[in-house]
């Protein structure tokens, strides 16, 4: 289970639409509670990859996550997934993103559809690494 | 010497639920390979093989990725920050 606000829900569609066509990405801090994930705040990131990639990836360089882990450990928080965005294509996590993905975290997809921000998912790379299993998040006021 | 391992929050299962974990060790590589003697678990997250470490760990000591220093092989100092860091990718 995945709990955030609804001021973070439209941030994260807000930057999904902004970034289209190309993919957008950032860091969910929150913590865990009994196997729950808090958000508390969005660290968006530069997507990193090639400009004529963005379409279709995304891409976290190494030292972004050192200074995210840095900071959010000095705010006595953790970082418990991401969010990105899938332009024109469905909400659902790619053979791409599984092959790039951690189990524990967190994993926000929002579809963007000609621009607009449409269905938002969320998913769990089982420890196996063999699927994602559907994380149902709640929306708080 | 002994050198400070700061655990990402994906890889804390494997390590007792731990943030930072103390180790011995001269050189990053022996850091790790003592880390992953004392958490099994976690030896087959983070390597490929015996010593290939898998494609989306990096490693950063006291801030600096030991790609631009001298890879496993870097030198650690007694005190030293030795943070494990996933890479994170994916897209449609």
């Amino acid at each position: 289970m995945l709990k955030l606000t609804s001021q973070i829900e439209e941030e994260i569609r807000k930057a999904g639409a902004e970034a289209y066509p190309n993919e957008c990405c950032g860091i969910l801090i929150g913590s865990e509670e009994d196997g729950t994930h808090v958000v508390k705040a969005l660290k968006p990131i530069d997507n990193a990859r090639e400009s004529g990639e963005q379409y279709h990836r995304f891409l976290i360089t190494a030292e972004e996550m050192m200074q995210a882990e840095l900071e959010v450990r000095r705010l006595g928080l953790e970082i418990i997934g991401f969010y990105h965005s899938h332009p024109d294509h469905p909400a659902r996590p790619s053979d791409y993103d599984r092959d790039h993905a951690l189990p524990f975290y967190s994993y926000i997809i929002l579809r963007v559809a000609e621009g607009r921000s449409d269905m938002m998912t969320c998913w769990r790379l089982q420890t196996s690494r063999e699927a994602f299993d559907s994380e149902p998040f709640e929306v708080q006021p | 010497m002994s050198v400070t391992i700061l655990i990402p929050t994906a890889l804390r299962s494997f390590v007792d639920r731990k943030s930072e974990v103390e180790v011995e060790g001269g050189t990053v590589g022996e850091a790790l390979a003592n880390l992953a003697a004392e958490y099994p678990d976690l030896k087959h997250q983070i390597y490929e093989d015996d010593v290939k470490l898998r494609g989306f760990v990096n490693i950063f000591v006291d801030g600096t990725n030991i790609k631009k220093l001298n890879g496993l092989e870097t030198v650690v100092a007694a005190g030293a920050t030795v943070m494990l860091v996933p890479a994170i990718a994916g897209g449609c």
